[in-house]
């Protein structure tokens, strides 16, 4: 079991790391930059959806709703701690 | 002189403790997200038949929520260590785009300091940090950056470690409820940035559709976040000329 550990450990460690020693070898050109700045806003989409769909496999609303009401509450400028709790109470309540 | 010294070092140990203190405040709805999956984990990992030592380590050497509980199912079914490993690097990999992403940003910063924080980059931890363009300029950033993804860690650890000592601590449909905490993280994130510039809701709907088209069509999870992020990113060479702070 342990060996399993380590080798997860280094498949997930190696490709996390490797970029702080590449960056200071390499200079982007422009659209290289401008790409890496967009990749935070392309990783949250990626990461919300499908996913959120999934929250509640048999129920697929649910999520979606969820979403709504944190999209909603973000929109309204809601602190990320209270857009958190709001969709936590979303799903709470509908699966009373 | 010498009183003028003192005073810059003061100066300068308040600075790093006001920067800690953020990163504190910033990381904490990855805490408040981390904690109830954690707990789950933990569980999960107990049954499948990890012990709470292996289970905690797990934590501390991957630190990766959905490959910690890809790997709790396939030991549960007896799956070869080749397998479970393989299936880690695929799905961990976008790790390497979204470090690449940060490492940039961080270009000023020394070696010593972009080694941990780039393996304590995970989801969560990379699109915080990353939507905090302001720090990442300021002096003192790398220990607000620090504190950010150690706040996130020392979570995910306790949470681990509670899950599998406590068992199933927390009411059963309260910890499901807390599925979506994350997703709403990432929907907190995101929604003020369109608010600042709307094109930025073009790149992650981009994002989201290429992922999606590539994940109905038989795609592993991994490769299909990973295509998403990418393409999605492309999108923003065009869309997003200046990077706005």
């Amino acid at each position: 079991m342990i060996w399993i550990i380590v080798g997860m450990a280094l498949v997930t460690a190696i490709p996390r790391v490797v970029p702080a020693f590449i960056v200071d070898k390499l200079r982007f050109p422009g659209w290289v930059d401008r790409w890496l700045n967009a990749i935070p806003y392309a990783a949250l989409g990626a990461l919300i959806f499908p996913g959120i769909i999934n929250v509640k496999p048999e129920s697929p609303h649910i999520g979606i709703t969820a979403g709504i009401i944190a999209i909603g509450l973000a929109w309204a400028g809601l602190n990320i701690i209270l857009v958190v709790i709001g969709a936590i109470t979303t799903v709470f309540l509908m699966t009373l | 002189m010498e009183p003028k010294v003192m005073d810059i070092e003061a100066d300068n140990y308040i600075t790093r403790k006001h920067m800690v203190k953020r990163g504190f405040v910033a990381g904490l709805p990855i805490m408040l997200g981390y904690l109830p999956i954690a707990v789950t984990y933990g569980v999960l990992a107990r049954q499948s038949g990890l012990s709470n030592i292996e289970l905690t380590l797990m934590s501390i050497l991957v630190f990766a929520g959905a490959a910690q509980f890809m790997a709790a199912n396939m030991i549960a079914i007896g799956t070869g260590a080749a397998e479970l490993i393989i299936a880690t690097f695929v799905l961990n990999f976008r790790h390497f785009v979204m470090s690449l992403s940060f490492m940039n940003r961080l270009r000023g910063i020394a070696l010593k300091w972009k080694v941990p924080l780039s393996l304590g980059l995970t989801d969560e931890t990379f699109t915080v940090s990353s939507l905090h363009k302001k720090e990442a300029k300021e002096q003192y950033g790398v220990w607000f950056f620090g504190s950010l993804i150690l706040t996130a860690y020392v979570a995910w650890i306790g949470g681990s470690y509670l899950g599998g000592v406590l068992g199933d601590i927390l009411p059963a449909r309260l910890s499901q409820s807390m599925g979506i905490a994350l997703y709403a993280m990432f929907i907190g994130l995101l929604i003020p940035s369109i608010k600042k510039e709307s094109k930025v809701a073009v790149v992650a709907v981009i994002a989201m559709a290429t992922n999606f088209i590539f994940s109905v069509n038989g795609m592993s999870d991994g490769w299909a976040i990973v295509l998403g992020t990418l393409i999605g990113g492309l999108s923003g060479i065009g869309l997003l000329k200046e990077d706005k702070p």
